[in-house]
């Protein structure tokens, strides 16, 4: 029997109406709307005192007035805007830049003038990455040899003028070190989560834990 | 059967309440005119206003639905259950800018919205709201009711193609003549759906069709009902058939150059459209405002219309758009064959009736004559579904064996 599909396609509509179950599914964002529950949850209360001191906001979030911000459930391994870089793991060696499919990192070193006939690292005078042109693929996270440069976990960086979109090197150390954990397994290990907003230090980040004195003592050379 | 309540807003009250009125402020006979002009004044306020607002009320109650339908929320921000979201929009409507293309025909433009809300609401003043047994309706209870709908909506196509022409813009002159091609086409099953309904009435006028639907036509004649709903669905250019718009291929369509106020007018007699045909449908096959006696049948009216309404938007959520030739084989092959197929079923089982003598007084069927024609017509109704659907679904569609470019092999065997 032919034509039996465009009733299935009706019944599955009206099963998504009358299912409370497949109503539970739906991600309101940026904010979402608040029960009486989220209410009691936020304040830390339980619900029915919450209701009894705070009739007023119960009756504005049954009546759908009261909104919570809420972040969308993403992974950790997600690969977001915000980079996270640790200029002291960084020795300007502009692998990145090198690796960038696009040619979008710009990389302008010069000598730190501290130890350098020991080869002390290069200062980073110029880091410009135009997030604008970027396609987030991460090559340069995977190119870092000293797990120096992190993706970072955020969405929401709209801005007016494609030159906001440019992150220069102050940027990149003011921000926020909430690095994904996207090709650093040793952040996973470490139940290293973004989302919910834990930082790491640049100690952490690396593929080495920082080792101990003996253990450098060991490895690098007596000078 | 039912109750007449004692008082019903119509354009005969009213005109009573006035010229009471205008006498006893003491102004001679010769002033009956004017009765007559604020009634009909004050009862065009009343329709335009009650259908604006409840236009603005389903708009609300379509988004939340088809929301849920989706599995999305609706509108759910402004107002308890974003309620307000309607006047949210209209407000912002009205306060952009009202643009006028350069290349446009501006009176042509600017009368097109008109022209195609005034029909919509001119539908309502001959559809009886009333109770059946006191034949009222509105505004008047014309003796050519259905006639005066047929003609009323044929302006339809003609304010599309005024709107999609006098934009000067490509996308808007397709989805009109798109529009203009299907609204005229699927008239012609529309009017032979409503035919098979007058040969039972025997009878134009609303009120003597509700009158004679001892049965339902629903029940009487589903064929008819089918064919009518295609095809009204079609008119108002809703998603299975919205070739007009088809906001993914045209964007937006015979309004794409449409903004403010002019997109308001437009947008409002778009989502007044269910409403209109949803009471025609109620009035031609549900019986009208036939119903039990402990509701008045103004209530049964509207429950028909919601269950209508309610059908109308399960099916816009669920199916998706269809080609424009998919669209116009549908009307010509499919329920310009159904639409005859059963004017020539019920013309023959009316004829079986007369003969046998199975009419009342007035020209009408038997109640139990019209119960055995249900029976008939429902089997036949479903053999011809069954058969149509393995005709049509047997036809197999052949799609072209993919051939490799010139351009895949470039440099090889190439000059």
């Amino acid at each position: 029997m032919y034509g039996l599909g465009l009733f299935k396609g009706l019944g599955i509509t009206m099963k998504n109406l009358v299912s409370p179950s497949r109503q539970f599914n739906i991600v309101q964002y940026p904010n979402r709307r608040a029960s009486p529950f989220d209410l009691a949850k936020v304040d830390n209360q339980n619900p029915i005192s919450f209701i009894a001191t705070h009739p007023i906001k119960t009756l504005r979030s049954l009546l759908g007035l009261e909104t919570l911000v809420d972040r969308m459930p993403q992974h950790a391994n997600f690969r977001g805007e915000e980079f996270a870089w640790y200029d002291r793991r960084c020795t300007g060696c502009a692998s990145c830049a090198k690796y960038c499919p696009l040619g979008i990192i710009k990389i302008v070193t010069g000598t730190s003038g501290v130890n350098q006939q020991e080869g002390q690292s290069y200062d980073i005078d110029v880091f410009d990455i135009d997030i604008g042109r970027c396609m987030f693929c991460g090559l340069c996270v995977e190119a870092c040899p000293y797990d120096a440069l992190h993706m970072g976990s955020g969405f929401e960086e709209g801005k007016y003028r494609r030159s906001d979109l440019v992150i220069n090197v102050d940027q990149l150390k003011a921000a926020e070190k909430k690095p994904s954990t996207w090709f650093r397994p040793q952040l996973t290990d470490r139940g290293h989560d973004p989302i919910k907003g834990s930082t790491a230090d640049w100690d952490q980040v690396g593929r080495h834990e920082k080792p101990s004195l003996e253990d450098q003592g060991e490895r690098w050379a007596k000078r | 059967m039912t109750p007449t309540p004692a008082f019903f807003i119509s354009f005969y009250t009213l005109r009573d309440l006035f010229d009471n009125l205008i006498q006893s402020l003491g102004f001679g006979a010769s002033f009956g005119w004017m009765a007559g002009l604020l009634a009909g004044i004050s009862i065009s306020f009343l329709i335009i206003n009650v259908m604006v607002m409840s236009t603005a009320f389903y708009t609300w109650f379509e988004r939340r639905m088809i929301g849920r339908f989706q599995v999305r929320r609706g509108p759910n921000r402004n107002g308890p259950f974003g309620i307000l979201q309607p006047f949210a929009d209209v407000l912002k409507l009205i306060m952009k800018e009202d643009t006028i293309p350069d290349a446009a025909d501006k009176p042509v433009f600017t009368l097109a919205p008109i022209a195609l809300l005034a029909p919509t609401l001119m539908i309502m003043i001959v559809i009886p709201f009333g109770t059946y047994a006191s034949d009222q309706a509105f505004l008047s209870n014309l003796n050519i009711g259905i006639l005066f709908i047929v003609g009323v909506t044929s302006v339809n196509s003609i304010a599309i193609f005024m709107a999609g022409w006098g934009s000067r813009n490509k996308y808007a002159i397709l989805g009109s003549m798109r529009g203009a091609a299907m609204l005229i086409s699927y008239e012609i099953p529309m009017a032979l759906g409503i035919t098979s309904v007058l040969l039972l009435s025997g009878s134009l006028a609303m009120t003597q069709i509700v009158q004679s639907q001892s049965i339902w036509f629903i029940l009487v004649m589903p064929m008819g009902f089918f064919v009518f709903m295609a095809a009204s669905t079609a008119e108002m250019s809703r998603t299975p058939f919205d070739q007009i718009e088809a906001e993914s291929e045209l964007g937006s369509g015979y309004n794409t150059e449409y903004s403010g106020i002019k997109f308001a007018v437009l947008f409002l007699a778009e989502f007044m459209a269910p409403i209109v045909t949803a009471a025609v449908v109620t009035t031609l096959f549900l019986g009208g405002s036939q119903g039990f006696d402990f509701l008045p049948g103004g209530i049964w009216f509207a429950i028909k219309m919601f269950v209508l309404i309610f059908l109308l938007l399960w099916v816009r959520s669920t199916w998706p758009r269809l080609r424009i030739d998919q669209i116009m084989g549908f009307a010509w092959k499919i329920l310009f064959g159904l639409g005859l197929f059963n004017i020539f079923l019920v013309a023959v089982e009316f004829m079986v009736a007369v003969e046998l003598g199975h009419t009342k007084d007035d020209g009408s069927l038997t109640t139990e004559y019209m119960l055995i024609m249900a029976a008939v017509n429902w089997m036949v109704t479903i053999i011809a579904f069954v058969i149509l659907a393995n005709f049509v679904g047997k036809k197999k569609y052949h799609r072209p064996e993919p051939t490799a470019s010139p351009l895949a092999n470039m440099g090889i065997g190439g000059d």
